[in-house]
């Protein structure tokens, strides 16, 4: 049943990431109610699917990869739908949705049977400090695709090709500052989701950091959105530069979360 | 009874001629009430503006009418014929339609997709409809003109994007800065085309004025005119730390502004976005500016560029346009067939039979055991009242008079008939 939520969810998604990648070339206001249709319909399959995985295991259905990168996207698709309530930014479910898709097609790869929870997790820190670590991971993504958002329009504007794509993108200034805010959003959950992940460590295995390749490179994208909000601050870096760091720092962020776990050997399951 | 339209504009006609022909001032109301006394002529509503002077009428016989307009024209405006006779173009019927339809949606203006004639096609209208000197049918027109226009512009882009610099200008502004209120502006030199692009950022908020001037004086003259400060012209590379807009618009022979002082700038204004428009020719700021990290530098060829591609933009929206009105004179047509008499004849009829009908039916169920005969002498007095009173709507609707548009009209309404009126 929770399986059959999931791939529905899966399909509306991949439905909406073709809408809004065909909305970059002939973007309608019916195109674009089409995409968030699709899209909310894609979102509550998915919520639906989480409640059932929590009911069907009795713990909080992050507990292995699959789970996890399925709780990511969702994460993203709320934020997303904040975004796009609050600002009504043109575009920027293009520049989301195929992000949201791949994550959960990779999701969806990954083995999705329930096993029971370990000793070491059964614990009210695995709620605490997962969620907080991929509400951060989530607007990193958003950072990142308003980012990418943000080159494009920037190109245009520097090269003087001023055609459709350029109309319907927001306007630079507005781009950049809510780049800048999804970071002072995420960075202090990332720092929460560290502190936690440091105190869980504590209370389960009895030391507080243990160099364990995720803690390390979680630092390392600690130390690269601190590095971005400071030069932000002090020498003004705003614009291109911060949208470029925003990317680089994604990328980071992505690495952490698949990469550590295929190429290096770490105690944590995500 | 038919539309006919007579006009001058600005392809047909030199300035000197629109202007002899032109209705402005007490010359409007003398204009339509002397239209109005032209034999042949049952309605009219004209359209004066600086591109176009038209006449919309409504006519008995096109010929005669036409030839009547121009004599009037003529006489009004003190004119040989044969001065305008050559500028002048007649539309009929259908082609009529469409050509007053293409005015208000603009689609027949020298700047394709302005916005401004639809208000002056309501300006008209409102005029005739105080003045009385429209009727049913141009009233009709009008409003279908007005509402045509409307259609384009939502189902159409053929009003969007800048076709002017100083509107490019303003537009581009958007899109680096969200809103341009609270924005700074430095109006460097002077110029028309500056000054105009100065005066539309101001009218979209831009608060902080700045305007440098090689002379002072002028500078002053310049700021008080945009509720500005003048800043002395040593002081300008100063001032750009608090400028997030620029116009310059000098006569300087070589670059006032170069890239180091734009790095050092933009260093010291903590890299907040800079707009900057050069107007200049030969230009004034070095064009490798624009490299600088948050720095776009637009020259005068650039936004040329930006106008073209919108101009080829709206063109192509144009086709759709010709569409949509294409389905509207249709519409029209429809309709304005639908006022002759002879169908609204035949419809009075029908109308009548069908309630003969029924209540000769009602009438029979009720008293079924009436007897053959005098089931016969009911149904004959149903059809002789019925027959009597619609005789004389159905004499009236074949005379040939005046109003005859306006009594179908009534008929139609009274007798709740359906015209293909929507």
């Amino acid at each position: 049943m929770e399986i059959i939520l999931f791939e529905i969810a899966l399909t509306f998604y991949f439905a909406a990431a073709i809408v809004c990648v065909l909305e970059l070339f002939k973007g309608t206001k019916t195109t674009s109610t089409i995409m968030l249709s699709l899209a909310a319909v894609g979102f509550a399959f998915h919520t639906s699917n989480i409640i059932a995985r929590y009911v069907l295991s009795g713990h909080i259905p992050i507990a292995n990869l699959h789970e996890a990168s399925s709780f990511f996207s969702w994460c993203i698709v709320l934020l997303f739908f904040f975004l796009e309530y609050r600002y009504k930014l043109g575009l920027l479910g293009s520049f989301i949705m195929p992000i949201v898709f791949v994550l959960m097609l990779s999701s969806s790869m990954l083995p999705r049977k329930i096993e029971p929870l370990s000793p070491v997790l059964q614990s009210y820190w695995l709620g605490v400090h997962t969620v907080l670590a991929f509400l951060g991971d989530a607007a990193f993504a958003m950072a990142f695709g308003i980012g990418i958002m943000y080159l494009t329009q920037e190109h245009f504007v520097k090269s003087k090709h001023l055609g459709g794509l350029f109309q319907r993108l927001p306007s630079l200034q507005t781009l950049d500052e809510i780049n800048y805010r999804l970071i002072t959003v995420g960075f202090p959950l990332l720092t929460l989701a560290i502190i936690t992940g440091a105190l869980w460590a504590e209370s389960a295995w009895g030391s507080y950091w243990r160099w364990d390749p995720k803690e390390v490179w979680s630092l390392i994208t600690w130390f690269i959105y601190a590095v971005v909000l400071h030069i932000r601050l002090v020498a003004g870096w705003r614009g291109r530069r911060a949208a470029i760091l925003s990317i680089i720092g994604f990328c980071v962020v992505l690495f952490t979360f698949f990469g550590v776990n295929l190429v290096l050997e770490s105690k944590h399951i995500f | 009874m038919k539309v006919l339209v007579l006009g001058v504009n600005h392809i047909t006609a030199t300035v000197e001629i629109r202007e002899k022909l032109a209705f402005n001032g007490p010359k409007l109301e003398e204009g339509v009430s002397g239209l109005r006394q032209v034999p042949e002529v049952r309605e009219v509503a004209v359209l004066s503006t600086c591109n176009r002077v038209e006449l919309y009428t409504c006519v008995n016989t096109i010929a005669a009418a036409s030839e009547n307009i121009r004599n009037f024209l003529a006489t009004f405006h003190g004119m040989q014929r044969s001065e305008f006779e050559k500028s002048l173009y007649v539309h009929s019927g259908s082609d009529a339609v469409r050509h007053v339809f293409r005015v208000a949606s603009s689609l027949d203006s020298m700047v394709l997709g302005e916005p401004q004639i639809l208000g002056q096609i309501k300006d008209t209208f409102d005029f005739a409809l105080s003045k009385k000197s429209t009727g049913i049918l141009l009233n009709k027109l009008m409003k279908k003109a007005i509402s045509t226009a409307k259609r384009v512009r939502t189902e159409t882009k053929i009003a969007e994007n800048a076709v002017s610099i100083s509107f490019a200008a303003v537009e581009l502004a958007k899109k680096i800065f969200t809103n341009l209120a609270g924005k700074s502006f430095m109006l460097l030199g002077a110029g028309e085309m500056a000054e105009l692009a100065a005066r539309h950022l101001v009218n979209n908020g831009v608060q902080d004025v700045m305007v440098v001037n090689r002379t002072y004086e002028r500078g002053c003259e310049l700021a008080r005119e945009f509720n500005g400060r003048p800043v002395k012209f040593e002081d300008f590379l100063h001032e750009l730390v608090n400028t997030d807009i620029i116009i310059c618009s000098t006569g300087a022979p070589s670059y006032v502004l170069l890239k180091d002082q734009m790095h050092k700038v933009m260093k010291e204004r903590k890299h907040r976005p800079v707009f900057i428009i050069d107007i200049s020719v030969p230009r004034n700021i070095d064009p490798e500016i624009n490299d600088v990290d948050n720095v776009y530098l637009y020259n005068v060829d650039d936004l040329q560029g930006v106008v073209h591609s919108n101009i080829h933009e709206r063109k192509k929206e144009a086709e759709k346009a010709e569409a949509i009105i294409d389905e509207e004179v249709e519409k029209f047509n429809r309709w304005l067939s639908s006022l002759d008499s002879v169908p609204t004849i035949v419809a009075l009829r029908q109308k009548a039979e069908e309630i003969k009908r029924e209540e000769l039916d009602r009438f029979k169920n009720r008293f079924s055991d009436l007897g053959e005969e005098k089931t016969k002498a009911v149904e004959y007095l149903a059809s002789a009242i019925t027959n009597k009173l619609i005789h004389p709507p159905t004499v009236a609707l074949k005379e040939d008079t005046e109003d005859r548009d306006e009594l179908i009209a009534m008929i139609k309404k009274l007798y709740a008939i359906d015209g293909d009126d929507e």
